[in-house]
């Protein structure tokens, strides 16, 4: 079969957009959370699990999740589009690297949720 | 004497590291250390490589317009791509370094094929889509609708940019590259073009846009001092306005 260049998939802004936006809800997270941090009470396990046990910060924690998992998922799979050629290994990776995050993912939340 | 005025009435040596490359008689490339002299009047590093070829003739790159017009002249001096009419042979640190722009095939020396960076050109359709029937005179713009056209369409298609991309480096063949998405953008932003959709869905896609990092080497590397970067991030902005 003789090999022809194909593109055209037609997605790449969603993603593109979302890398950007899951971004700036971590960058945000970050600060907050130290801000939280510098200024609160000094850090021990009944002060952190007071604060990571409130609904806000359960919302919000879980929302960075969600964003780092997303924003690594597109990061990952630019990394397999530039460096791995073969379509069969490339796809074998984009599976295992999505099970692996939405993994992640299920186990962090049932970290939160179990504070 | 200052060291301007030394320049102006003396002739120089100046040393230089070649990459040499010749696929009939070659089998693989190497650097071929040469120095020559050259007259005070000799300014331009391609002013020096037209005196080398003199001095052997078997060092083979491309030349034309030796004004920075033409774009042939493209090479990768000291690490860095540029034009050699348009580079100060005295402000490169020697032995100067001449390489072919990185990424493409060698054809010989410094000479590189550039037939898939001609090909995403060409991918974008370079040139005005208008269906209506042509007027009488030019089809006019305002000053600001004009406005938006520079910085876009004095590219020389010298190729700098492109092979200076990592993105280009890993995908040639379906990443259009930071010269033809500059083009691209040149028609995107022409308001007598109307084929605005079209080009965007052309680009719609993981490689042929998307593959952009946005590591701006391209700016760093234009000798003519355009910014791709900058007409790549107002294609992306245009397809968030269309899809949101």
């Amino acid at each position: 079969m003789v090999k022809r260049i194909v593109v055209g998939a037609h997605y790449g802004l969603k993603d593109w957009l979302a890398q950007r936006i899951t971004a700036a809800v971590m960058a945000v997270y970050t600060l907050l959370l130290a801000t939280r941090l510098l200024l609160g009470p000094t850090l021990d396990r009944e002060v952190w699990r007071g604060l990571m046990s409130g609904t806000i910060m359960r919302f919000l924690t879980f929302l960075f999740i969600v964003c780092l998992c997303y924003h690594a998922w597109v990061g990952v799979r630019d990394i397999w589009m530039d460096y791995v050629k073969p379509t069969a290994l490339r796809l074998t990776l984009h599976a295992l690297t999505l099970l692996g995050l939405v993994g992640c993912a299920g186990w962090a939340t049932r970290i939160l949720w179990s504070i | 004497m200052t060291n301007s005025t030394h320049l102006q009435t003396m002739t120089r040596t100046v040393r230089f590291r070649i990459y040499r490359y010749d696929p009939d008689q070659d089998a693989k490339p190497y650097m071929q250390d040469i120095s020559v002299e050259l007259e005070p009047t000799d300014r331009k590093l391609l002013d020096a490589i037209v005196k080398l070829k003199a001095l052997d003739d078997s060092i083979s790159f491309r030349r034309s317009c030796r004004e920075g017009v033409c774009g042939s002249d493209a090479m990768n001096i000291n690490g860095k791509n540029g034009l050699a009419c348009l580079t100060d042979i005295d402000s490169l640190k020697q032995p100067i370094m001449l390489r072919p722009l990185p990424g493409l095939p060698v054809i010989r020396d410094l000479i590189v094929d550039m037939t898939q960076f001609f090909k995403q050109y060409h991918s974008i359709q370079p040139y005005l889509i208008n269906h209506d029937h042509p007027p009488e005179r030019e089809r006019l713009q305002s000053p600001e609708q004009r406005e938006e056209l520079n910085g876009l369409y004095e590219c020389i298609l010298c190729a700098c940019c492109s092979t200076a991309c990592p993105s280009f480096w890993w995908n040639p063949d379906k990443f259009v590259g930071p010269a033809g998405l500059l083009a691209a953008y040149r028609f995107i932003a022409d308001t007598r073009d109307q084929a605005t959709s079209e080009r965007l869905d052309n680009l719609e896609d993981p490689y042929r846009l998307f593959r952009c990092h946005t590591i701006m080497n391209c700016v760093d590397a234009c000798p003519k001092g355009l910014n791709p970067t900058k007409a790549i991030g107002k294609i992306k902005e245009m397809m968030v306005r269309r899809a949101v």
